[in-house]
């Protein structure tokens, strides 16, 4: 498909654009009272939080769509969306800590929303460690565990929240005043443009994949 | 014929061979009681048990001998070569499902009944202090853990590498179940329990069952054809 071939680069070059901006528009908000610098990580660790979570809603829906279904297309979009899932819960796991260390004085906490989220990485990591290690077959396996991966979250969030709470609540981002919205929007802008190419790309790489595999073994027979 | 009937049909089949094999039940067993002697040396200091730690050491160790129950319902059938056959039988996908689940909770209650008083008696256990509860928590947190289990471990029969994969599925998807259960009985347990939260936990897990066991109904057929 050549207009998708085109968008990837078009996406690519203006979330590069704007993620090279991002520090000078981030400068631009003031500081928070009390945490001072550090909270400036916020406008990186949010929008990657939040599109691991749009990873893993896209790899639910598709993995239920390919196991009801049989939709290869929803395959490949499922595979793409849980590495995506892995890599920006990676990335939230890194800017979460050096954040917290500063803030809350302890790298690590186990309250509902960073339990939550690390249990939500395991389930993803271990659809595509199934993926690699399964063998063939493997992928109606992975759509099961992708689908119920998705069913789980509002379980995990209950039950680590009777568990105990301590992260920022979901009233804070509508709240913020304007001068800190437009660096976050902003930046959430630029994760998500950069989550869109990558996703194409790797969707189309698990196309040609498939196709490669289908041609050597069409040779071999 | 109806799905519970052909599903009981199943499960007194897996019954009667583990009946005369007695596999799963000896080695299920055997491995619980080695948990709890690493979990001893972990746990109990100057002839004390830690507090809060009888609870976590209850279900860890249902959860370990739980994945070696459900790798090894499903490798039996497959070694057998008497999956296809079960599959091929002119009964519903369902009744298969359901049939397995039951036969592994049955499996699944024999080793609790035997760890129960063990964890009590070597941790010191106050599991007579709301025995309706901890048996409420021990029936849903289990079924929970069955009902996902089952359906992965009837999937995994076809792959490679199954044994390794398992656990490695199996523990971040059965979380809620598990955290539920462990959360309710450490409550249960606690110098100060808190009936309140226990039941908490006892309508999360009836919830979760329900919702997994309609889940697993639903994506078992799609999942085991071909």
């Amino acid at each position: 498909m050549p207009q998708r071939d085109r968008l990837v680069p078009i996406l690519l070059v203006v979330s590069g654009l704007m993620l090279t901006a991002s520090p000078f528009v981030i400068d631009t908000a003031p500081y928070e009272a009390t945490m001072g610098l550090v909270q400036r990580i916020f406008y990186y660790h949010f929008p990657m939080a939040m599109n691991m979570m749009l990873a893993a809603i896209v790899c639910g829906v598709a993995s239920a769509i390919f196991l009801f279904r049989r939709r290869e297309r929803a395959d490949h979009i499922a595979v793409a969306a849980a590495e995506m899932a892995v890599v920006f819960g990676i990335l939230t796991m890194i800017t979460g800590p050096l954040w917290a260390r500063k803030s809350w004085g302890v790298w690590w906490v186990w309250d509902a929303r960073i339990t939550s989220t690390f249990i939500m990485w395991l389930v993803f990591g271990s659809y595509l460690l199934l993926r690699r290690f399964g063998g063939a077959g493997s992928e109606v396996l992975a759509a099961a565990v992708g689908f119920f991966g998705m069913m789980l979250v509002p379980f995990i969030y209950y039950s680590v929240e009777l568990w105990r709470t301590l992260h920022p609540g979901t009233s804070v981002v509508p709240s913020l005043p304007t001068s800190m919205g437009i660096p976050l929007y902003f930046c959430w802008v630029a994760f998500t443009l950069l989550f869109v190419a990558l996703m194409s790309t790797r969707v189309r790489l698990e196309r040609s994949r498939v196709l490669l595999e289908r041609a050597y073994r069409a040779v071999e027979d | 014929m109806g799905i519970l009937r052909a599903a009981w049909m199943i499960t007194r089949k897996d019954l009667v061979v583990e009946v005369r094999s007695r596999e799963l039940i000896y080695t299920a067993v055997f491995f619980a009681i080695s948990c709890l002697l690493i979990f001893a040396f972990a746990f109990v200091q100057d002839g004390r048990t830690v507090e809060h730690a009888p609870a976590g050491i209850l279900w860890v160790t249902i959860v370990f001998a739980g994945t070696l129950v459900l790798g090894r319902t499903f490798e039996r059938e497959r070694q057998a070569e008497t999956l296809r056959a079960l599959l091929l039988s002119p009964i519903e996908r369902p009744a298969i499902y359901l049939g397995k689940l039951f036969s592994l909770l049955i499996v699944l209650a024999g080793v609790q009944v035997v760890l129960l008083p063990l964890v009590a008696l070597l941790f010191g256990a106050p599991v007579l202090r709301a025995p309706f509860m901890l048996a409420g928590l021990l029936a849903l947190g289990t079924i929970g853990f069955a009902t996902v289990g089952t359906l992965f471990a009837a999937m995994l029969t076809r792959v490679s590498s199954r044994d390794v994969l398992l656990p490695v599925v199996l523990y971040p998807m059965t979380l809620p179940a598990l955290v539920g259960g462990m959360q309710g009985t450490l409550w249960i347990f606690a110098a100060e329990p808190n009936y309140a939260l226990v039941q908490n936990w006892l309508a999360m897990l009836v919830f979760f069952d329900a919702v997994f066991l309609t889940l697993a109904l639903w994506s078992f057929t799609p999942v085991m054809s071909e």
